[in-house]
């Protein structure tokens, strides 16, 4: 027999019945701490495996301008890669045979050379006297300094062999080899080389791209949005231009990226890999988010405001102009930089209307080709150079902060302007 | 010389027009006895000038721009030398093409036809002309009309009506956009699926078993046809979906109920947008860290426990992408859970539920409808994602179902097939839309059916 349970001495049953509870409740628990701590692990991988692409293994070269090498009226058509490796040459004068020089040479990046072209444009002064230069030192270099690859694994299966690490041991004891702020990063477009490569080319077209999607998506979601909630009687079409919005919320975005092909680029002749096209096919996508978001701002206008403007003898739309509009404006402006924020990190569309190609040029214009910071992301961490790798975590880290820049200027601006009726 | 600044000066001109209507109008009601005297506002006389002005101005100006290519092309082509004219379309348009590279690039001529350099001085001073003309009719549209527009202001002028009248026209422009979106994504996408299906028949592309579309397309190539079968596709592709819901179910939906029915306001008001991160990340990122960090991860562990794990499983994909799905599992849910009225909970646990017992009794049938909407509009996302699986899933077609094997889904092959250099008429680009189409079918019934579902329910507990 079990002895009668009542409420100061509870039955095993009812026991169960409790621990099954906080067993749940501790399930529930995990699933939300799992995601968060996701989120902490994703974050804290991409910062750690790309907060060094922000630093770079710098040479200091002691070069010699000499007036002979640049005998020739273009200056540009000067041996500069000639002028880097005699300079290195000088620092180990021992190395002789042309095999060694040849791997003595690959320890500075190609970029070194364009270095003191772009000195020699800025001040031909300088042409005949000798100057001590920072150069960028090759990638392989640069991840051995950065301890991204590991110098005590056999010889064969290391990128630098044995004599190149007593070089840039020697180097770094002189004090010639140096990790500084990397500079290129911020200030070069693609290139084929990691120590080389930069992001404001992708910078430049992810603003070119995102102006064109918020000067076309934001005027006209705003007012299919008026259109909709203020004017537009309840009938069947207004029911299917509802649905329809909505379903074209959720349309996966790699569709909305055939539809740019096959109507903007194909149809219209637009040009390929352009910030146009690609701020066409995301205002199409940002479109809904931008509707949905301004329909429940205006919802949110209590009633009395339009009636208080329709009884004093406002028209419909002074009504909507002069009080509603204004007073759903936050809500609205909210929903477009969320909208905005989507598009940013969009990859998939932009892929279809070409805007993978490789290129170098910083865009200057919205017709000229480029290349966004998602998709240079995505071809970077395409690429199977070690050295890419970094970059394209550190290409992450300042898409993610302009991601929570945004993010966080829509919810500031919704908390100062928010309303409670 | 003017056309470059073309719009620039219509808007300049649009707003002087606007103020000296605003003027002419306060000068009309000054002579007809004050404001109170004219029919609508000042500054609705100076709006409806100013409409007369742009709308026209810009309709032509838009029209030119659209048949400019056409018919400069048409004018050139008519001077061309006689020889020239007898050439096939194709070649015709790689001399126009010349030409103009001549005219703008500054390129000399390549191909050895003579008169080209001719040609191309004749189609810059075509244009230069053709563009002056365009610019003076254009001007003259602005001017015109808005010189009647003024002349026309009196008291009885309905202009706010008028003004009015057009703003809503536009609104409701803006409205069909979104019509037209869905519209151009049909037809775009159903044109090149129904050229794709004229080379290979639909039953072979639904139902085939091998997908191979990289092979060289000849018209006498001996089986090509059996190159495009879906089937190994959609197969690769539900097997990531399915992985990916697996993982965001459980955790989408324990996440909502703890958020609605054990947290506490604090907790609730920070784990919410916590998790809304989830979904903000962009999916790229997404990809590149399946990659690098969890496909290797799970390869090293099946090899730990002997098993062979492809280095682009469909797990690693779908593991990631399961993560990435939570927040949209989650916050539906927590959503449709809210909508749940309080006087069930209260009834239940009154009447001694525990609270897991008024959650599974109760709340999860009440809300059920809703919660498969949600993981129905999820399944959605699933399908339709792009970067996680171009980035961390395979290329290559296998039928299979093993989640450790390498499988390709949709997507990937859309994207692998319009990526690159693409010729508009063979099948191995049509087949690209054609997947498009079923992708958009899909995940259309889909979103009708999880959207009515929803909206059903809420409508239910209003």
């Amino acid at each position: 027999m079990t002895p009668p349970s009542n409420l100061l001495t509870p039955s095993n049953d009812l026991k169960k019945r409790y621990r099954t509870d906080r067993w749940f409740q501790r399930i529930g628990l995990t699933a939300i701490t799992f995601s968060l701590a996701f989120i902490v692990f994703l974050f804290s991988q991409i910062i750690a495996e790309g907060y060094t692409a922000f630093i770079q293994t710098n040479i200091l070269l002691e070069v010699d301008f000499s007036e002979e090498a640049f005998a020739k009226e273009n200056l540009a058509a000067a041996d500069y890669p000639g002028l880097v490796k005699k300079s290195l040459a000088e620092i180990f004068p021992e190395v002789s045979s042309r095999q060694e020089k040849k791997l003595l040479f690959s320890l500075v990046s190609n970029g070194a050379a364009y270095k003191l072209k772009d000195m020699v444009a800025a001040n031909p002064k300088i042409i005949g006297s000798r100057q001590k230069v920072w150069v960028p030192a090759g990638s392989d270099v640069d991840m051995l300094m950065k301890g991204k690859s590991d110098r005590n694994v056999a010889e064969e299966h290391r990128r630098l062999n044995d004599k190149q690490l007593t070089w840039i041991d020697k180097l770094e004891s002189q004090g010639k080899l140096e990790k500084q702020f990397n500079r290129t990063f911020f200030t070069a477009g693609d290139s084929r080389e990691p120590e080389m490569a930069g992001i404001l080319g992708g910078v430049k077209g992810t603003a070119l791209t995102l102006l064109i999607t918020l000067a076309l998506a934001f005027p006209i979601g705003v007012a299919a949005a008026i259109y909709l909630e203020e004017f537009a009687p309840q009938n069947r079409w207004t029911d299917l231009i509802e649905v329809n919005i909505n379903n074209l919320a959720a349309v996966p975005s790699i569709i909305f990226g055939l539809l740019g092909l096959a109507v903007f680029i194909n149809f219209f002749g637009l040009p390929r890999s352009t910030p146009i096209v690609g701020g066409l096919v995301l205002a199409l996508m940002a479109l809904p988010t931008i509707i949905i978001a301004g329909r429940a701002s205006l919802k949110s206008v209590p009633p009395s405001i339009r009636e208080a403007a329709l009884g004093i003898g406002a028209s419909k739309m002074q009504t909507v102009t002069h009080h509603v509009l204004p007073l759903a404006m936050p809500g609205m402006l909210t929903g477009a930089i969320i909208g905005m924020a989507h598009a940013l990190g969009e990859t998939a569309p932009l892929l279809m209307i070409g805007m993978v190609a490789f290129i170098v040029d910083i865009p200057g214009a919205i017709n000229h080709p480029a290349a966004v910071l998602p998709v240079q992301i995505y071809l970077w961490a395409d690429s199977p150079e070690r050295g890419f790798t970094e970059k394209t975590s550190a290409a992450i880290i300042i898409l993610l902060a302009f991601l929570m820049t945004m993010n966080s200027l829509a919810i500031y601006l919704r908390k100062k302007f928010e309303i409670k009726w | 010389m003017i056309y470059p600044y073309i719009i620039p000066s219509i808007l300049a001109l649009t707003a002087a027009i606007y103020v000296l209507g605003v003027h002419r109008a306060e000068h009309v009601a000054t002579i007809a006895g004050g404001p109170r005297e004219m029919h609508s506002l000042p500054t609705h006389y100076g709006v409806l000038i100013a409409l007369c002005c742009a709308l026209p101005a810009f309709f032509v100006l838009a029209l030119w721009m659209v048949f400019e290519e056409k018919i400069i092309t048409s004018l050139v082509v008519s001077h061309l030398p006689e020889e020239y004219l007898r050439l096939s379309a194709n070649e015709l348009s790689l001399i126009i093409n010349e030409i103009k590279n001549i005219a703008f690039g500054g390129f000399t001529a390549t191909t050895g036809h003579p008169g080209l350099a001719k040609a191309a001085e004749e189609y810059i001073a075509v244009l230069t002309w053709t563009r002056n003309t365009v610019s003076i009719v254009v001007l003259f549209c602005c001017i015109v009309p808005s010189w009647f527009a003024m002349r026309s202001i009196n008291k009885d002028l309905r202009a706010r009506n008028l003004v009015e009248g057009v703003a809503r026209v536009l609104l409701i422009a803006c409205a069909v956009v979104a019509i037209l979106t869905t519209v151009g994504i049909v037809f775009s996408v159903l044109f090149e699926s129904l050229r794709f299906f004229q080379s290979v028949p639909v039953q072979d592309f639904l139902f085939g078993l091998q997908w191979s579309p990289q092979i060289a397309m000849r018209a006498d190539q001996a089986g090509s046809s059996g190159a495009f079968g879906a089937v190994p596709v959609l197969v690769g592709t539900f097997l990531i979906a399915a992985i990916a819901m697996i993982v965001a179910i459980p955790i989408g939906l324990l996440a909502a109920i703890y958020l609605s029915e054990y947290a506490s306001a604090t907790l609730r008001n920070w784990a919410k947008p916590a998790l809304e991160i989830l979904a903000g990340i962009p999916t790229v990122v997404y990809g590149f860290f399946a990659a690098l960090t969890v496909a290797p991860l799970i390869r090293d562990l099946g090899t730990a426990v002997g098993l062979t794990v492809s280095s682009e499983s469909a797990l690693a994909a779908g593991l990631v992408m399961g993560i990435m799905i939570i927040p949209f599992v989650s916050s539906l849910s927590d959503d449709v859970i809210h909508a749940v009225p309080q006087a069930m909970r209260d009834g239940s646990l009154a009447l001694g539920a525990t609270r897991f017992e008024t959650i599974s009794n109760v709340i999860i049938p009440a809300a059920l409808p809703g919660i498969v909407g949600s993981i129905l509009l999820a399944v959605s996302r699933a399908v339709g994602e792009t970067m996680i699986v171009v980035m961390a899933a395979g290329l290559s077609a296998n039928l299979s179902v093993n989640p450790l094997s390498a499988v390709t889904t949709v997507t990937v092959q859309i994207v692998t097939l319009l990526v690159g250099d693409q010729e508009f008429d063979s099948p191995k680009t049509l087949a690209a839309f054609a997947l498009g189409l079923l992708l958009f079918v899909f995940t259309l019934a889909l979103n009708f059916i999880a959207l009515r579902v929803v909206r059903k329910y809420r409508e239910q507990y209003e």
